[in-house]
């Protein structure tokens, strides 16, 4: 009985009984989800056009805070230290579709998967090689104020960060439901070998689509870097947004946000809330236990493609 | 019969094309020429390396050996790109549609290699790129219309049923405005009122168009009715190549289909 009220009831009383203190609760889930999303958008870019599962999306945003940190250490100016990153990753596009991608045409996503986990190491270990490994500072001029709204406090970075993801997440909407290209990427995404029939060049399509997600990371990259730091941990945050790829589909840019709310929100209530009643630090697995929930009832997640087998 | 369209010159010319898997030998030796605007079956047994040759054609598969002279210009082998931009365009046996994605998005994406404008104006979707993608529209519609497919615009082509995709599949092909089309199995596996509506709108696709046709089908009827020329394929080798009378009555095309007696 005891377990019970602890599970079921006093967290909602709880919840009743301060009701300032939840919203602050659920807008820094929102904040956090937002983060979390912009993780998951990389891989839902590479994901939708080529059909490859990214392991190195995580990498990636980390090689990309790693550059801006160090072009921004050796007297860069801001502005130019984004434009020299953005050029940076989308070398890196041209590089991965030349040496990764291109021998491995027509293999197995798993195979290609494996390959991306090469990338990974690969990456986190030339950007420290080439830009040390201590934990560094990032300032790009974002703002960082908290204010308060009808007693509920805020900060400014972290609607920064939001209205950049809001923003980022319109723009690819766009760029993939209207436009030829995106036809085009999802067409590859779709079947290789009649994209290349109807004339799509294939090479084409990855180097802008890991251009693409190359340029997500780095604002990721920022977004994460400015708040936390820049280290190594920022290549563990792609862990955290496998869940949220699982909840919001791998095909689905909406999902991919509202898949990052959910757990944002999900998991500071729960560790607010339901934290004590397990002793507490239950944000670093609420994720992975819902995730494993969706897997059980829904495998295609919120917004993923309908799985329609024709027999 | 279509005798009134007046057929021109060579298009396409393949030359001595071997190909091999492996130890199996697809393709021997093999020469045809396709001319423009003309309907053309290649038939053959299963395994005669019809397919393959398509394939060849279209770049899929690099051949061991031979050449292939299109428009003019000779070379050993194509890429499926380049020979999309060329003007060929083609249907797959087993249908290779974007599933996911409607029978509107299929179609545009047949424009893909004749749309220009750059990367960035296309991203933004702004000024030239928004009134070429409208131009691009139109075209599709009108060939939604001569499909007669216009009920299933927005329907992802995944829930249509086998004989609509085949129409879609063609459709895609058409949007290109092809030189060439290539047909693989048009008509497999439909019935009787599908298979005519699929030769009224390859016949009309020939006679409004102009456009060079060559298809690969089993079915004897339908070839005889709408190919003005017919090679036949047999274990990779070319067995016989004329009007659909003639090969009719030739005694290794009638051995092939049904045998020889050895006795």
């Amino acid at each position: 009985m005891d377990l019970m009220n602890i599970l079921f009831i006093a967290p909602f009383l709880d919840m009743a009984d301060a009701p300032v203190f939840l919203a602050e609760v659920v807008i820094s889930g929102v904040l956090t989800g937002v983060m979390y999303s912009l993780v998951a958008l990389g891989f839902v870019l590479i994901f939708k056009a080529s059909g490859v599962f990214n392991f190195a999306q995580g990498a990636m945003v980390l090689f990309a805070a790693l550059t801006l940190v160090g072009l921004m250490e050796r007297g860069v100016p801001v502005w130019l230290a984004l434009i020299g990153t953005a050029a940076v990753m989308v070398a890196l596009a041209f590089v991965i579709e030349r040496v990764m991608l291109r021998p491995l045409i027509n293999q197995e996503g798993i195979i290609l998967f494996m390959a991306t986990i090469g990338l990974d190491f690969l990456l986190q270990g030339v950007g420290q090689i080439a830009w040390g490994s201590n934990v560094k500072v990032l300032n790009v001029g974002i703002p960082n104020k908290s204010f308060e709204v009808g007693g509920i406090l805020l900060n400014e970075f972290d609607l920064f960060a939001a209205l950049i993801a809001a923003v980022l997440v319109g723009v690819l909407a766009v760029f993939f439901q209207k436009t030829a290209i995106g036809r085009a990427l999802r067409a590859v995404a779709d079947d290789h070998q009649a994209a290349l029939a109807v004339g799509i060049p294939l090479t084409t399509i990855w180097v802008i689509v890991w251009s693409v997600a190359g340029i997500v990371a780095l604002v990721a990259g920022i977004m994460w870097g400015a708040k936390s730091g820049v280290q190594f941990s920022l290549s563990l945050i792609a862990l955290k947004s496998l869940p949220v790829l699982i909840l919001g589909g791998f095909t689905s840019i909406p999902g991919a946000i509202i898949g990052g709310l959910i757990i944002g929100v999900g998991e500071k209530i729960a560790e607010i809330y339901w934290g004590p009643a397990f002793g507490g630090a239950i944000e670093g697995w609420f994720a992975y236990m819902l995730a494993l929930v969706f897997l059980l009832f829904r495998p295609q997640g919120l917004f993923g493609e309908r799985i329609i087998e024709r027999v | 019969m279509n005798n009134a369209r007046d057929i021109g010159d060579v298009l396409l010319k393949v030359e001595d094309i071997s190909l091999s898997f492996g130890g199996v030998q697809a393709l021997t030796d093999v020469t045809f020429e396709v001319r423009a605007r003309e309907v053309l079956g290649i038939i053959g047994p299963n395994g005669a390396g019809k397919s393959s040759m398509l394939n060849v054609i279209n770049g899929f598969y690099h051949p061991d050996k031979g050449r292939i002279t299109y428009k003019g210009t000779t070379r050993t082998k194509m890429r499926p790109h380049e020979a999309a931009r060329q003007g060929i365009a083609r249907t797959f046996q087993n249908i290779a549609l974007f599933k996911g994605m409607s029978t509107l998005d299929n179609i545009m994406t047949g424009r893909n290699t004749m749309m220009h404008r750059n990367f960035l104006w296309q991203a933004l979707y702004l000024g030239p790129a928004r009134t070429e993608e409208l131009e691009h529209r139109r075209a599709v519609e009108r060939i939604i219309d001569f499909l007669e497919i216009e009920a299933i615009r927005k329907t992802p082509v995944g829930r249509l049923p086998y004989g609509l995709q085949k129409r879609v599949e063609l459709g895609r092909a058409l949007a290109a405005e092809p030189e060439l089309l290539l047909l693989d199995e048009p008509m497999a596996g439909m019935n009787l009122e599908e298979k005519e509506d699929m030769c009224r709108f390859i016949l009309d696709v020939n006679d409004e168009f102009g456009t060079t046709i060559a298809l690969i089908e089993h079915d004897m009827a339908v070839v005889m009715d709408i190919c003005d020329r017919v090679v036949v394929l047999d274990y990779g080798r070319k067995i016989a190549d004329g009007s659909p009378d003639a090969v009719r009555t030739n005694q290794d095309v009638i051995d092939a289909y049904l045998g020889v007696s050895h006795d």
